[in-house]
C-alpha cells in the first residue's frame, strides 16, 4: 500500500507532465498545418473529435484505443519474456494465412473479403510461423535471431506471392487486402471496433487472472516448472495472446505497426517503475493513449496514415519515458550519479580536512590553505571551489580569510563517520581480502549492510589498535556499532 | 584398489523408501555430448550434503535433471520414496543467479513471494498474509529491510539471500542450492551458512552445488563427489580424501572421457545379456 | 510458359541482388544480428522518403545516400537504446524500427503527391519491370537495376574478400579482435552502412521482403551446410542465385498449374529460398535433422551387427569345435532384437563376415577376426573399469559393452597399457590377442 502511494506520488508531476504535453500537442499540431483557421472551427473540430460527436471518428478513437490498451497489456508480458521479436515474425506470417483464406474464400463464396476467415487464416499462419521458429530453434544449430528471420521472410515471402496470385484473380475484389499490411483505420467498421473491444477484454482479463502466473513465467520459468507450474502453457497462452492481439490489430494499423503497438508502449512504460503490476497498468494506459491521440489526431488532418501517426504518438511517449521516466528514465539516472559524484567529492574533502585535523590537532589555527588541499589530490580547481561551496552552504566547513577553510563542528561528525567508515574498509580489504576480493558493495552507506556486526567490531578493534591515539582522541564520543545503525530501513537509492 | 560405492549415510542405513534422493542410473546428455553418466545414489536425510566437481562436471546438470528441467536420457528419480512430480511440495530450489534477469520489474518481496504461488494456487492474488511470510523468510536471511528494494539494487549476495529466502517460503523438506556460495560477500557466505545449519536443525536436508574445495569440511557432512560420473559421495570424513578428489579433479580419465563421447552418439538400442 | 530475354533479364538482376544480400548476410547469420537485417530494410524507408522529397526524383544517388545515413542512424539508436534504457536487443530493434518505418510511411504519404511513390512497392519492389528500365553500355541494352545491383555485388565482393581476415576475427569473437587490434565498432558499423545501401540498391529492383530472405536465408542455409566461412561465402552466393532463377520460374509457372497468372517474383523467390533451406534443414549431410537421424540408424544397425559377431565369437569360444551353427531366432533371441537383426545378418553374409551352414549362421575367418576384436575391446575395457577405475562391483559388462563398439587399435593398446597388458578380465576370461 505504502508502495503504491510512494509510486503514485513519485510519479504524479511525470504524470501530469504527459498529459498537458498530450493536451498541448494535440490541440497545436493541428494548428499549426490549419494555419490560419479560425481559432472558432478548430475548437470545433477538437470538440468534435475528441467529444466523439462524429460517428465514425467516435467508432475508430474507440477501436484504437481499445487496441493500444490491449497491446500495451499483452506488449508486457511480451517484451519481459524477451520476445519482443517475435511478435515481427509472427504479424509478417500472418500474410500468407489472409491471402489463401481470400482466395479460398472467392472461390467458394465469390466473395474473398469476409473478417473472420481472413482472421483464422491469419491465425492459423502466426501459429504456423511460431512453430516453424521454435523447430527451427530445436533441431539446428541456427540462433533465436536466424530462425526469426527465416521464418518472418520465408512466410512473407509466400504471402506476397499468394497476394500476387489474388490480385491477380479474374474473381474477386483483392484491393482491400493490402489494408492487411499498412492498416486502414479510418475505415474501421462498428463490427470491428467490437471485435477490438472483445480482445482488449480478453487480453486485460487474462493479465489480471494469470498476472502471478505470467510474471513467474517470465521472470524464472524453470522455477515455476520445479514448483510444478505448467509453463510450456502458460508460454503458450502468453503466445496465443499476443497472436490474437495481432491478427485483430492487423487490419486497423497493419502487420508492421502492429508490432509497436506490442512493443514501445511496453517499453515505455519500464521507464516509469519498478514494479509489474504498475508497468502493466502504465503500458495498457500508454497503449490506449497512443491509440486514443494519434487517431484523433489523423481524424483531424487529412493526409496522415493513421496507423503510422498512431505509432508515432507511442514513440513520443516512449522518448519521452526513456528521458523523464521516474525509474529509469535517463535524466534520472544522470542525476543519480551526479549526485554520487558530489557525494564523493564531499567525502573526499570531508576526509581530506580531516585527516589533516589529525596532524594538526591546535584548535586555534585558521584551517588549511586552499592551495594545499588542492596537492592533496588530484583536485581540478573548479571541482574543489565548487565541493567547497557546497559544503560551506551546508555549513560542514568555515571558510575563513586568506583561503584557509576548516571543518566545522557539526563537519567534523560528518568527517569522522565518513574516515571511519573508509579505515573499515581498508581495514578490511587488507584483513579479509581472500575472503571477498572485490565483491563486497564498497558504496553502500553503512559498512553494517553489508557485513555483520561481529566482523566490524573486529575490525574496529584493529583498526583502534593501529590508529589508538587518534581515533580515540576524537572530540566526540561516538558509539561505533550505531545504536539503530542497521535497523534504518534504506528506501531511496 | 577397488572399492564400493556407498550408498547410504554415516548414521543410519538409510532405505530407499526413506532416503530424501534416490537417483537410480542417471544418464544426461546435452546435444549428444554425455553430461552425467550412470549415477546411482541415495542421500541421508537431515544432512548438509556438498556437490563437488571440476566445471563441466555435470553438478548443475544433475540438480536440473533430478528437477526434471533437463530431460535425462535414462534413469529414475525418487523423493522420499515416490517420484518426484508427487513430491515437488517437498523440493525447494534455488537456482544460480545468473540464470534470471535482475532487471525484471519486481522488488524482492515479490520474488520472495513467488514460493508461495504454488500454495497460492491458480488466479488467487498475493495477499496480506502470504506478504507477512514473505518478508518472515526475508528477515531469516537478514534481508528485511530490503524487501521493498527493487532487486537490480541489490548487490550479488544480496539477490542470492533473496533467492534463498524464496525457497524457504516454500517450507520445503528438501533444498537444492546451485553454487549459492559463488560471488558473494562474506556477510552473506555466512548468512547462508548460519541459515543452512538453521535448516539442518530442525531435520531439512539440503543438497549444495560447491565449487569451494577448502570450505567443504567445516561447511557440511556429506559429500558427493561428480566428474560425468559419480566418483563417492559418502560423509566427508570417510569419503573427501586426497584420492577420491584426485579422482575427480584429474588424471587418468581420458579413456572414459573418450568412451563416453562416442558412446553418447549410440542410438538406444537394447543390448544383449551375457 | 514462354521464355523470353526479359525473363532471363530478370533472373539476372534478381540474382545478382540476391547474390549481395547473401554475402553480407553470412556475416548477419553468424554475427547473431539476423533481425538486424530485417530492422535495417525496414528503417530506410524514412530516408528513401526525405530523398524523395528533397528532389522529387526517384534518382539512386540520393536515395543510396538518404538510405546510407539512415541505416547508421538505426544502427547508433538501437545500440543506444540498447545500452542506455537497460531493455534487450529485441526491443530495442522492435522500438526503432517500426518508429522509423511509421515515420517513412507519414512522409511517403506526404511525397505521393509529387513521386510516384507507394509503400507496395517498397516492399514487393518490381522486378517484372526492371528489364524496361534499360541504359546503353558498351551498345548493349542494359537494365538500370542489373548495373546498380551489379555494383552493389562488386562493392560487397570486395569488401568480404579485403576484410575476409578481419571480418571473420570481429565474428567469430569481438572482444578477442579487439586485443589484437581489430576495431569490432569500425566493421560492425561498415557492414550496416552496406547492408543499408544493399536494401537501397536492391529495394528498386527486388523489394525489400527479398532483401530480408536473401540477407537472412541462404546465410543460414550455408551455416548448416559447412563449418568453413570461406565455403559458407560461396554456398550462400549459391543458393541465392538458385533461389533467384527457380523463384521467377516457380512464379511464372506454379500458379498456372491452378488457374492462376503469374504471381510477384519477388515473393516466389523468399519463398524457393525458404524451400531450399528446408531441403537443407532436412538433409544436410553433417547438421541436417533427416541425415542425422540416417545416420543415427545406420549406427545402430552397426552396433547390431557387431553384437552378432561378438555373440558368435563368445559362443565359439565356449560351445566345442565342431558345435552346430547358431540358428537366427537365437541370435534375434540373445540380441533381443528382430528385424535390425536379419537385416544385418543379410549384410554380414554379403560382406563374408559369417557363413550360412545347416540352417544357422557361423563366422568365417576374416568373421572370427572381427569378432576377437570386438571381444578383446570388451574384456580390455571390462579390466579398465574394474581394475583402474575402481568400478567392479558395478555392472562392469555393460558399459565395456557400450565402449566396445567405440574402440580401435589404438585405443585397444592404449587400454592394454593402462591397465597393464592382462591376459585375463575380471570375470577370468581370456582377452584374445
Amino acid at each position: 500500500m505504502r508502495n503504491r502511494a510512494k509510486f503514485i506520488h513519485r510519479n504524479l508531476l511525470s504524470i501530469l507532465i504527459i498529459v498537458a504535453t498530450v493536451l498541448i500537442g494535440t490541440s497545436f499540431s493541428p494548428a499549426v498545418s490549419a494555419g490560419n483557421l479560425a481559432t472558432d472551427s478548430l475548437r470545433s473540430d477538437l470538440v468534435r473529435v475528441f467529444m466523439f460527436q462524429d460517428y465514425n471518428t467516435r467508432v475508430v478513437v474507440t477501436g484504437t484505443t481499445l487496441l493500444g490498451l490491449a497491446a500495451g497489456l499483452i506488449g508486457t508480458f511480451l517484451v519481459l519474456r524477451k520476445r519482443a521479436l517475435l511478435s515481427d515474425t509472427l504479424s509478417h506470417a500472418t500474410l500468407p494465412g489472409i491471402a489463401l483464406a481470400f482466395i479460398l474464400m472467392t472461390l467458394v463464396s465469390g466473395d474473398g473479403k469476409q473478417l473472420l476467415p481472413l482472421i483464422i487464416g491469419a491465425a492459423i499462419f502466426s501459429v504456423l510461423g511460431t512453430l516453424s521458429v521454435l523447430a527451427i530453434q530445436r533441431f539446428s544449430r541456427l540462433k533465436d535471431d536466424a530462425a526469426l528471420g527465416i521464418v518472418l521472410s520465408v512466410y512473407f515471402g509466400l504471402g506476397v506471392a499468394l497476394m500476387g496470385m489474388a490480385t491477380r484473380m479474374d474473381a474477386g475484389n483483392a484491393a482491400g487486402l493490402s489494408s492487411f499490411i499498412y492498416g486502414k483505420t479510418a475505415s474501421m467498421l462498428f463490427s470491428d471496433a467490437l471485435l477490438i473491444a472483445g480482445t482488449a477484454l480478453v487480453a486485460a482479463i487474462a493479465c489480471i487472472l494469470f498476472f502471478k502466473e505470467f510474471s513467474m513465467v517470465c521472470f524464472d520459468a524453470d522455477y515455476g516448472m520445479t514448483q510444478g507450474w505448467p509453463v510450456a502453457r502458460l508460454d503458450f497462452l502468453m503466445m496465443a495472446l499476443v497472436i490474437l492481439v495481432t491478427v485483430i490489430g492487423l487490419q486497423a494499423v497493419g502487420l508492421i505497426l502492429v508490432v509497436a503497438l506490442l512493443i514501445i508502449p511496453a517499453a515505455s512504460a519500464r521507464f516509469w517503475t519498478f514494479r509489474l503490476r504498475n508497468m502493466l497498468w502504465l503500458s495498457g494506459a500508454f497503449g490506449a493513449l497512443s491509440g486514443f491521440v494519434g487517431s484523433g489526431v489523423s481524424a483531424l488532418m487529412a493526409n496522415l496514415p493513421a496507423g503510422a501517426v498512431i505509432v508515432l504518438t507511442a514513440s513520443l511517449f516512449f522518448i519521452f519515458s526513456m528521458v523523464f521516466g521516474s525509474a529509469r528514465g535517463l535524466l534520472h539516472i544522470g542525476m543519480d550519479r551526479l549526485r554520487l559524484g558530489r557525494k564523493i567529492m564531499d567525502e573526499n574533502l570531508l576526509r581530506d580536512l580531516f585527516e589533516w585535523s589529525e596532524t594538526n590537532p591546535n584548535e586555534g589555527t585558521p584551517g588549511i590553505e586552499i592551495s594545499a588541499l588542492k596537492h592533496r589530490r588530484s583536485w581540478t580547481q573548479s571541482a574543489l571551489k565548487k565541493t567547497i561551496r557546497r559544503l560551506h552552504r551546508q555549513k560542514t566547513i568555515n571558510v575563513y580569510s586568506e583561503n584557509r577553510v576548516n571543518l566545522s563542528k557539526s563537519g567534523r561528525l560528518a568527517a569522522f563517520e565518513v574516515v571511519r567508515r573508509h579505515r573499515l574498509w581498508e581495514t578490511y580489504l587488507i584483513t579479509h581480502a581472500d575472503v571477498a576480493p572485490g565483491i563486497v558493495d564498497l558504496s553502500a552507506d553503512r559498512i553494517e549492510h553489508v557485513l555483520e556486526p561481529e566482523l566490524i567490531r573486529q575490525l574496529e578493534e584493529k583498526l583502534e589498535a593501529e590508529t589508538k591515539e587518534k581515533l580515540l582522541s576524537s572530540p566526540h564520543t561516538i558509539s561505533f556499532t550505531g545504536a539503530d545503525g542497521h535497523r534504518t530501513p534504506k528506501m531511496t537509492r | 584398489m577397488a572399492h564400493t560405492r556407498k550408498t547410504a549415510g554415516s548414521k543410519k542405513n538409510y532405505t530407499q523408501a526413506q532416503a530424501p534422493l534416490c537417483v537410480k542410473d542417471l544418464t544426461v546428455a546435452y546435444h549428444r555430448k554425455p553430461v552425467l553418466w550412470d549415477i546411482d545414489l541415495t542421500l541421508p536425510e537431515g544432512q548438509l550434503i556438498a556437490v563437488v566437481g571440476p566445471n563441466g562436471a555435470g553438478k548443475s546438470t544433475f540438480i536440473k535433471s533430478v528437477l526434471g528441467l533437463v530431460p535425462r536420457a535414462s534413469g529414475a528419480i525418487s523423493i522420499y520414496g515416490k517420484s518426484y512430480e508427487s513430491q515437488r511440495h517437498l523440493v525447494g530450489y534455488v537456482p544460480q543467479r545468473e540464470s534470471v534477469d535482475w532487471d525484471f520489474p519486481v522488488n524482492a518481496l515479490d520474488v520472495v513471494a513467488m514460493g508461495l504461488y504454488r500454495q497460492i494456487g491458480w488466479f488467487r492474488p498475493v495477499n496480506k498474509n502470504h506478504r507477512k511470510k514473505a518478508l518472515d523468510s526475508l528477515e531469516k536471511v537478514g534481508m528485511a529491510n530490503y524487501a521493498y528494494r527493487q532487486i537490480s539494487q541489490l548487490s550479488g549476495g544480496q539477490q542470492q539471500r533473496v533467492f534463498l529466502a524464496r525457497a524457504l517460503a516454500q517450507d520445503a523438506r528438501l533444498y537444492f542450492m546451485d553454487e549459492p556460495f559463488a560471488g558473494v560477500d562474506a556477510a552473506t557466505e555466512r548468512a547462508i551458512i548460519s541459515l543452512l545449519k538453521e535448516l539442518k536443525s530442525v531435520g531439512k536436508t539440503c543438497v549444495v552445488v560447491h565449487h569451494d574445495l577448502q570450505t567443504v569440511p567445516t561447511y557440511f557432512d556429506h559429500v558427493v563427489l561428480l566428474n560425468m560420473r559419480l566418483v563417492d559421495a559418502g560423509p566427508v570424513e570417510t569419503v573427501f580424501n586426497e584420492e577420491n578428489l584426485k579422482k575427480t579433479y584429474g588424471g587418468r580419465l581420458t579413456l572414459l572421457t573418450h568412451a563416453l563421447n562416442e558412446y553418447a552418439k549410440t542410438p538406444q538400442f537394447p543390448s544383449n545379456t551375457d | 510458359m514462354e521464355w523470353t530475354f526479359i525473363d532471363t533479364w530478370i533472373v539476372l538482376v534478381g540474382a545478382l541482388s540476391a547474390a549481395a544480400c547473401a554475402l553480407l548476410g553470412n556475416y548477419l547469420v553468424l554475427r547473431r544480428m539476423s533481425m538486424m537485417g530485417d530492422a535495417i530494410s525496414h528503417a530506410v524507408l524514412p530516408g528513401l522518403a526525405i530523398a524523395f522529397l528533397i528532389t522529387g526524383s526517384r534518382d539512386s544517388l540520393p536515395m543510396l545516400v538518404g538510405a546510407i545515413i539512415v541505416g547508421v542512424v538505426t544502427t547508433f539508436m538501437i545500440q543506444g537504446i540498447d545500452r542506455l534504457s537497460g531493455l534487450d536487443r529485441g526491443a530495442s530493434m522492435g522500438v526503432v524500427f517500426t518508429t522509423l518505418f511509421a515515420i517513412g510511411l507519414i512522409l511517403i504519404r506526404q511525397a505521393a503527391d509529387h513521386v510516384d511513390l507507394d509503400p507496395s512497392c517498397v516492399l514487393y519492389g518490381a522486378i517484372e519491370l526492371t528489364p524496361l528500365d534499360t541504359v546503353e553500355l558498351f551498345g548493349q541494352e542494359i537494365p538500370q537495376a542489373a548495373i546498380t545491383s551489379g555494383l552493389m555485388l562488386m562493392v560487397n565482393l570486395a569488401f568480404v574478400i579485403v576484410f575476409f581476415k578481419e571480418l571473420k576475427i570481429t565474428s567469430f569473437d569481438p572482444a578477442l579482435a579487439t586485443t589484437m587490434g581489430f576495431n569490432a565498432n569500425v566493421l560492425h558499423y561498415i557492414l550496416m552502412t552496406l547492408v543499408a545501401a544493399t536494401t537501397i540498391a536492391a529495394f528498386e529492383s527486388v523489394g525489400s521482403i527479398l532483401v530480408i530472405a536473401m540477407l537472412i536465408v541462404p546465410g543460414a542455409a550455408a551455416h548448416l551446410m559447412t563449418d568453413r566461412l570461406g565455403w559458407m561465402l560461396i554456398i550462400s552466393v549459391v543458393f541465392s542465385v538458385l533461389s533467384a532463377f527457380l523463384g521467377h520460374l516457380s512464379a511464372i509457372t506454379i500458379p498456372t498449374w491452378f488457374g492462376f497468372q503469374d504471381t510477384s517474383t519477388a515473393g516466389m523467390m523468399a519463398l524457393i529460398a525458404g524451400l531450399l533451406f528446408v531441403v537443407v534443414f532436412l538433409f544436410s549431410p553433417r547438421y541436417g535433422v533427416f541425415s542425422r537421424m540416417v545416420n543415427q540408424f545406420l549406427l545402430g544397425l552397426r552396433i547390431v551387427g557387431d553384437d552378432i559377431l561378438g555373440f558368435l565369437y563368445r559362443y565359439h569360444e565356449l560351445a566345442p569345435a565342431n558345435a552346430a551353427p547358431v540358428p537366427v531366432p537365437e541370435i534375434q533371441n540373445a540380441l533381443q532384437t528382430d528385424i535390425p537383426v536379419k537385416v544385418m545378418i543379410w549384410n554380414l553374409r554379403r560382406t563374408g563376415l559369417i557363413l550360412r551352414q545347416n540352417g544357422g549362421y557361423t563366422l568365417t575367418p576374416s568373421g572370427k577376426k572381427a569378432g576377437k576384436g570386438l571381444i578383446r575391446s570388451h574384456r580390455l575395457w571390462e579390466s579398465y573399469l574394474c581394475n583402474v577405475m575402481g568400478y567392479c562391483n558395478t555392472d562392469v559388462h555393460r558399459h565395456a559393452h557400450q565402449f566396445e563398439h567405440f574402440t580401435d587399435t589404438k585405443l585397444q593398446e592404449e587400454l592394454s597399457q593402462v591397465t597393464g597388458n592382462p591376459d585375463y578380465d575380471p570375470h577370468n576370461r581370456k582377452i584374445p590377442m
